[in-house]
């Protein structure tokens, strides 16, 4: 490895580099003017990683160029150079000016996702603002008024899977309140050599296109011959995990390949918060770092009660913020796989430059079953074994219940719902699945982070009783591709927003009436997940990951007013339809 | 009519299901390690059932439960479309932009187009050519559907050639309904409405089933009906089946009124990328009835057997 990508890769952007002598944060503090906001022309090549930009007037800059990964290459889409783009650093209670420069042929846009700003700078075009032509500078500017870990991303087309995404950190107006030796970023996200609108077009035309693990005569499957018959029969499949994973996409780890060398310096005994971000356009990853407990300490940018697990489950778009203490061994591997397990995004935690730890094998790809289509029976058994939560609903035994049963029965759902062949579902019976680890991680041997060990550390300001419930069903066509909210596919045009009056209290309680787990990204405001917590602790997030066939619910205290974007954060599903706005009336403007 | 073609179809599909419950008998050894497979739903009204180090002091309390049916949103919270960034960025500005993001959410377009078969035949005799290709352009409910299919022999020329134009409008989550035309642009000229409905039936069959109501008033049908079974990510066996129907004899077109023909195939393919696979096959076809004295008359066999070596492929 030589110097300059040695430099690259061990990217500390904590000023508190104290440690270690010879410290890489600071010489990379000298980064080179033209990483700043210089242009870049048409078909540059994209360098790897990302700066670190702070102040109150930051300039931005879009373009495309060139990306090389593990020796694939394709066109990217980077933030001043850079994929992951530039770091953007700032502190609680600062105004800032960020200035973003289009140099693409195509209107582009950021969005700052989790922040709190004036709806008209949340950065969607259609809905908060015209977009970004080519050539043009669009100023944004808005107080600073939180603090935590968030991310940035264009929400303009397809661009944020070709690499223009970033991370965002603020700090906390009075300091710190976790110390630590080290503070790094683990960004994840995928790279793929396609076009992602050829991805698009081919999530519509073929059929399981980009699984590789499909079943078949011969896989190995723990599946007999009357589930494969039910699967069949239902013309679904069980292994429909992930849209798109490997080999079509390589994980990345802060722009780097798993071959690529990622690595953290680490010395035995330190504290170090690793803030991880899931910046992929389609991955939930499974993050476990063999050998290291980690400690949960804040989610979605909002800090919650410690809690420690062996792993956890991120979905895109979500952040969470963990503690990590590493003993004497010589490295530790941090492992993010894919939910499908076709593939893994890896960084290193090195006690020396160039200290590698033994790698897990891929573990066997996880399949769909009864439950995630909403059929329940087995639930009573929920109780007591809480470890391995695998028992009660065997589809083994259901394959012969299916007989008589309807999978699509539409008298489940409420009248507001669009019944038509955008809809190929219905969950039987949808029950809250917050405390489901995700799939694949439901009988792993070791403890798993779910939405009800999250616990606000400081307590929420609002904690009345909401004032009514609003059902929103998450809908889809698996075979047609399809995504939408109750039926009906966000048009951009005439949508009938979810409206909400000045302030006030509202349970949404999201169904997810299809076989895949849909994150569910709220723009402009926290939520707080109704998770078993007290209202006081319930813990404050702007993603919510919805499990297959089950349920989930927020609460909102509409206090951000105008229009702001709420979809499911799959780049693919989105686009295909599942998105809506949520209109906040503001003060004195209801009718 | 409707009933004979829900016969065939059924009929269609009796045929390849016993392709399907072939696949599955290799796996009946995996069946005992199922349950490992199969989580058990969470309670949502156990609070102990998030375990690991959380906070079991605060969950203890009594947490309301909220809401439990859904009330309409009160006159303050306004209504119509959103609108609120045209006061901030002008209307104008704000509907163009809409209307770009329109062409790209959604419903927004595709074009496909594909050779399901697009081979030689090999066959005592005369060795012949076929294709069978289709296309559509349009959003995932409504789309425009083009189909080709002829075949020939090698040295006689094409024998058999039609072309469809059909639009498709969804009438189910896995079927569409097909309305438009067909032209017979080999042998004699004929122009047919037609009305079909193509589709994926349970177990994962792609059947594709038309009625044909030609110019000079015969009606007629064909139901298709493959099955994908893949034996590996790439290697993948298809058996096909064809029933075409008549409801009276139509001689120019050497078809017997009834069952006129029935045609079992299945082709072994391999998927170089997805989107190209070369294959080999076997097919039969039975002329029956009168369609079968049609072609005899002609010296022709209603019975034959073809190989056939061939590349589906699709963009």
């Amino acid at each position: 490895m030589n110097g300059y990508s040695y430099l690259l890769k061990t990217l500390r952007f904590s000023r508190r580099s104290l440690l270690g002598g010879m410290s890489v944060g600071a010489a990379l503090a000298s980064a080179p003017s033209w990483a700043r906001g210089g242009n870049i022309a048409q078909d540059q090549p994209i360098r790897v990683g990302f700066d670190e930009l702070r102040g109150d007037v930051i300039d931005l800059s879009v373009g495309s160029g060139r990306r090389i990964v593990e020796g694939r290459r394709g066109m990217g889409v980077a933030v001043n150079g850079t994929v992951p783009g530039p770091l953007v650093r700032l502190r609680e209670g600062q105004n800032v000016r960020l200035n973003v420069t289009n140099k693409l042929k195509v209107d582009t846009s950021i969005h700052w996702h989790g922040l709190l700003v004036p709806f008209q700078f949340d950065g969607v075009p259609g809905i908060s603002f015209p977009g970004i032509a080519p050539g043009e500078t669009f100023a944004y500017e808005f107080p600073i008024r939180q603090s935590g870990t968030y991310w940035y991303h264009s929400h303009s087309g397809l661009q944020e899977q070709q690499g223009h995404y970033a991370p965002l950190i603020i700090e906390p107006k009075d300091g710190e309140p976790v110390k630590v030796d080290r503070d790094y970023i683990l960004l994840l996200s995928e790279f793929t050599p396609l076009n992602p609108y050829f991805i698009m077009s081919r999530l519509r035309t073929g059929e399981g296109y980009f699984n590789r693990q499909l079943s078949s005569w011969t896989d190995k499957y723990p599946m007999n011959a009357a589930e494969r018959r039910m699967w069949a029969e239902m013309r679904m499949m069980p292994t429909d995990i992930a849209d798109v994973s490997a080999p079509t996409y390589t994980y990345l780890a802060n722009g780097l390949g798993p071959k690529e060398g990622m690595e953290y310096l680490f010395r035995a005994g330190e504290r170090i918060r690793l803030r991880l971000i899931n910046g992929g356009a389609m991955t939930f990853f499974n993050v476990r770092i063999p050998g290291l407990p980690m400690t949960v300490i804040a989610a979605d940018g909002q800090n919650v009660r410690p809690v420690e697990v062996d792993e956890l489950q991120i979905a895109t778009p979500e952040t969470y913020d963990v503690i990590i203490e590493p003993g004497n061994a010589e490295a530790y591997a941090i492992v993010c796989e894919s939910m499908d397990r076709s593939g893994m995004a890896l960084a290193m935690l090195a006690s020396r430059p160039g200290a590698r730890a033994q790698l897990p094998a891929l573990r066997d790809p996880p399949l769909l079953t009864m439950a995630d289509m909403g059929m329940n029976h087995g639930e009573e058994s929920g109780h007591g074994d809480h470890s391995s939560m695998d028992h009660g609903t065997t589809p083994k035994a259901s394959s012969h219940d299916m007989a008589g049963m309807s999978m699509r029965d539409t008298s489940l759902l409420p009248p507001d719902v669009e019944i038509g062949p955008g809809l190929d579902m219905v969950s039987m019976a949808p029950v809250d699945k917050t405390g489901d680890p995700g799939l694949g991680l439901r009988d792993v041997p070791h403890r798993v982070l779910n939405y009800r060990m999250l616990s606000a550390l400081e307590p929420n300001k609002d904690v009345r009783e909401p004032s009514r419930l609003l059902e929103l069903h998450l809908t889809g066509n698996m075979e047609r591709y399809m995504w939408s909210f109750d039926g009906r596919m966000f048009t951009s045009l005439d949508d009938e927003p979810l409206r909400f009056a000045w302030n006030e209290r509202v349970r949404v309680k999201l169904v997810n009436n299809t076989m895949m787990a849909h994150p569910i990204h709220l723009h402009g405001m926290f939520f707080e997940v109704v998770n078993g917590q007290t209202p006081a602790h319930q813990p404050r997030k702007n993603v919510l990951v919805v499990q297959p066939g089950a349920s989930a619910s927020f609460d909102l205290t509409a206090n951000e007013p105008g229009d702001w974007a709420f979809h499911c954060h799959l780049l693919y599903h989105m686009h295909g339809g599942m998105m809506q706005v949520v209109t906040v009336v503001g003060p004195g403007e209801g009718s | 009519m409707k009933s004979s073609l829900f016969i065939a179809v059924a009929l269609t599909a009796l045929i390849l299901q016993s392709a399907a419950f072939a696949q599955h008998a290799g796996h009946e050894g995996h069946g005992q390690s199922t349950e490992t497979a199969s989580p058990a739903p969470v309670n949502a009204d156990d609070p102990h059932v998030g375990h690991g180090s959380m906070d079991h002091a605060a969950m203890d309390e009594d947490v309301s439960p909220g809401p439990l049916s859904e009330t309409p949103a009160p006159p303050e919270a306004g209504s119509g479309p959103p609108r609120a960034a045209d006061k901030i960025w002008g209307a104008d500005v704000m509907a163009h932009a809409r209307h770009k993001e329109h062409g790209k959410h959604g419903n927004f377009p595709v074009l496909w187009v594909q050779a399901d078969r697009f081979e030689a035949q090999l066959r005592q005799g005369n060795d012949g050519f076929l294709w069978d290709l289709q296309g559509y352009y349009g959003n995932p409910t409504s789309k425009l559907w083009l189909k080709s299919e002829g075949e020939g022999e090698f040295g006689e020329g094409v024998e058999d050639a039609e072309i469809q134009a059909l639009w498709s409008k969804a009438v189910d989550p896995f079927w569409d309904l097909q309305l438009g035309v067909r032209q017979d642009v080999a042998g004699p000229s004929t122009t047919h409405a037609v009305v079909g409905l193509q589709g994926l039936a349970p177990y994962m069959f792609e059947v594709d089933a038309a009625l044909f109501l030609s110019h000079r008033g015969d009606v007629t049908a064909r139901i298709e009906g493959e099955l994908e079974q893949r034996i590996t990510q790439r290697l993948i066996v298809q058996p096909r089946a064809e029933l075409v129907l008549s409801a009276q004899d139509v001689p120019q077109l050497d078809i017997g009124g009834g069952i006129d023909k029935v045609e079992l195939g299945v082709r072994l393919r391999y998927e170089i990328i997805r989107e190209f696979a070369p294959y080999v096959g076997v097919e039969q076809t039975w002329h029956v009835g009168n369609g079968a004295d049609f072609l005899r008359a002609k010296g022709k066999d209603p019975s034959t057997t073809n190989y056939v070596v061939g590349i589906r492929f699709w963009f």
